[in-house]
């Protein structure tokens, strides 16, 4: 039986607790609000490298000729896993997942005789990773302390990776990412990069065929770097949306959780206190009773 | 009729709007896209985008590079950057051109693609300069 004294100290730690944790859901929900925004700034510059690429690909796809990012270099022996996540914790299972969906798939793939590499994303995938697959782990990209993702970011992970795939050292690139579905519930997603999966040419509707200046090989070798910059830039602001929904979701259940403690331990502090104080009474009494 | 014009960067949609005429520095020569051109996509090389509205230039915005795609009735920007040409600074340009002129001397010469890049980004550093000074 705990005493009144040690009873009064819990109840004042986990009040603390409390405090932090709804400030940090505060915090969290107007970080959203920002994450959720850059994302949706970004959508119209990708749907139109969408509609740019379906007319461009469609017509190149075929030729011996067609750059290495767009067809892949023709095997499906190295798989490149790229999983992101965030660069901090308390935000659930959201990095976990990750973590999951990406051992799960490297395990699939090691099962099919494939070489594995993985290229994290984020402190914590990495962290996650490296306890099981720290061989298949190539190198790490994190932005620990950095404010907001900018687009100049992406580009560099991008780089990073046109370069290994120039330098043979992967023939498949897929990024598992978590998408953000909404503010509670976001999906770990696992998307080729690399081959460039094409979007169907149908949907730009009967339009002329475009010509194209310079030619469309020359094109395709700026278009899909930047496109590949593009894909990536989705997926880390996603994730980034993706977290603070999550962690927002995290510090509110344990905001309600920590106020449950609380009242449980006041129910416990308030009957210790009761029982203490008839003891005293019926000590009174029968001290009284005895004179 | 005027063209629909947007201008579009991978952070956000820069500018939406109606012109008479367009501009757009295309890497093989300037474009003046009026309503009804054939629809073509392009490769940009940094330089001047020109807005008309009949023949005045409503607006000029600098690009450091990028695509665009034409069709009968819009022109679709996309660009890393577009900077009115009134804030583009002399001394950023310089400092492309020197990181720029530093690719360009460490590229190796038979990778070809590479020095291509490079070839770009001093052209685009150069329009840069260019542009600060027109302004």
């Amino acid at each position: 039986m705990p005493s009144l004294k040690d009873l009064r100290i819990r109840i004042n730690s986990v009040k603390s607790t409390q405090k932090i944790t709804s400030a940090m859901k505060m915090v969290a929900a107007s970080k959203l609000r920002r994450a959720q925004s850059q994302a949706e700034a970004a959508r119209p510059y990708a749907e139109r490298m969408e509609r740019m690429l379906a007319s461009l690909g469609a017509s190149a796809a075929g030729s011996p000729t067609a750059p290495k990012l767009l067809v892949g270099t023709g095997a499906d022996r190295v798989h490149l896993l790229v999983p992101v996540t965030a660069d901090r914790g308390l935000a659930g299972a959201f990095n976990s997942n990750i973590g999951r969906l990406t051992r799960n798939i490297a395990r699939r793939l090691e099962a099919e005789g494939k070489t594995v590499k993985i290229l994290p994303v984020g402190r914590k995938g990495r962290d996650y990773l490296k306890r099981e697959l720290a061989s298949r782990i190539v190198a790490d990209v994190n932005f620990v302390g950095r404010k907001a993702i900018g687009f100049a970011d992406a580009e560099a992970l991008g780089l990073r990776i046109v370069g290994m795939l120039a330098a043979g050292e992967f023939d498949v690139c897929t990024v598992i990412y978590n998408r953000f579905h909404s503010v509670i519930s976001q999906l770990p997603t696992e998307m080729q990069l690399i081959p460039t999966p094409l979007p169907p040419a149908g949907e730009a509707g009967g339009q002329a065929s475009y010509e194209f200046e310079p030619d469309e090989e020359s094109m395709l070798a700026r278009l899909l770097p930047q496109n590949l910059a593009i894909q990536l830039y989705r997926a880390l602001l996603e994730n980034a949306a993706g977290f603070y929904g999550s962690q927002m979701t995290a510090m509110d259940n344990a905001t309600r959780n920590a106020g449950d403690m609380i009242k449980r331990l006041t129910q416990n502090y308030n009957r210790a206190r009761q029982a203490n104080i008839t003891k005293e009474l019926i000590e009174i009494i029968s001290g009284a009773e005895a004179v | 009729m005027p063209v629909d014009l947007e201008i579009v960067s991978p952070e956000k949609l820069l500018l939406s709007g109606k012109v008479d005429m367009v501009v757009i520095p295309a890497a093989e020569g300037e474009i003046g896209v009026l309503p009804q051109h054939a629809p073509m996509i392009v490769l940009l090389r940094g330089g001047t985008i020109r807005l008309y509205q009949g023949n005045r230039v409503t607006e000029q915005l600098f690009v450091s590079g990028g695509f665009a795609e034409i069709t009968t009735t819009r022109v679709t920007v996309l660009a890393n950057e577009a900077t009115p040409i009134a804030a583009v600074s002399r001394a950023e340009g310089d400092r492309r051109l020197a990181a720029a002129e530093a690719e360009y001397a460490a590229a190796d010469r038979l990778d070809v693609p590479a020095l291509d890049l490079a070839m770009d980004h001093l052209q685009s550093a150069r329009a840069m300069i260019e542009a600060a000074q027109a302004a």
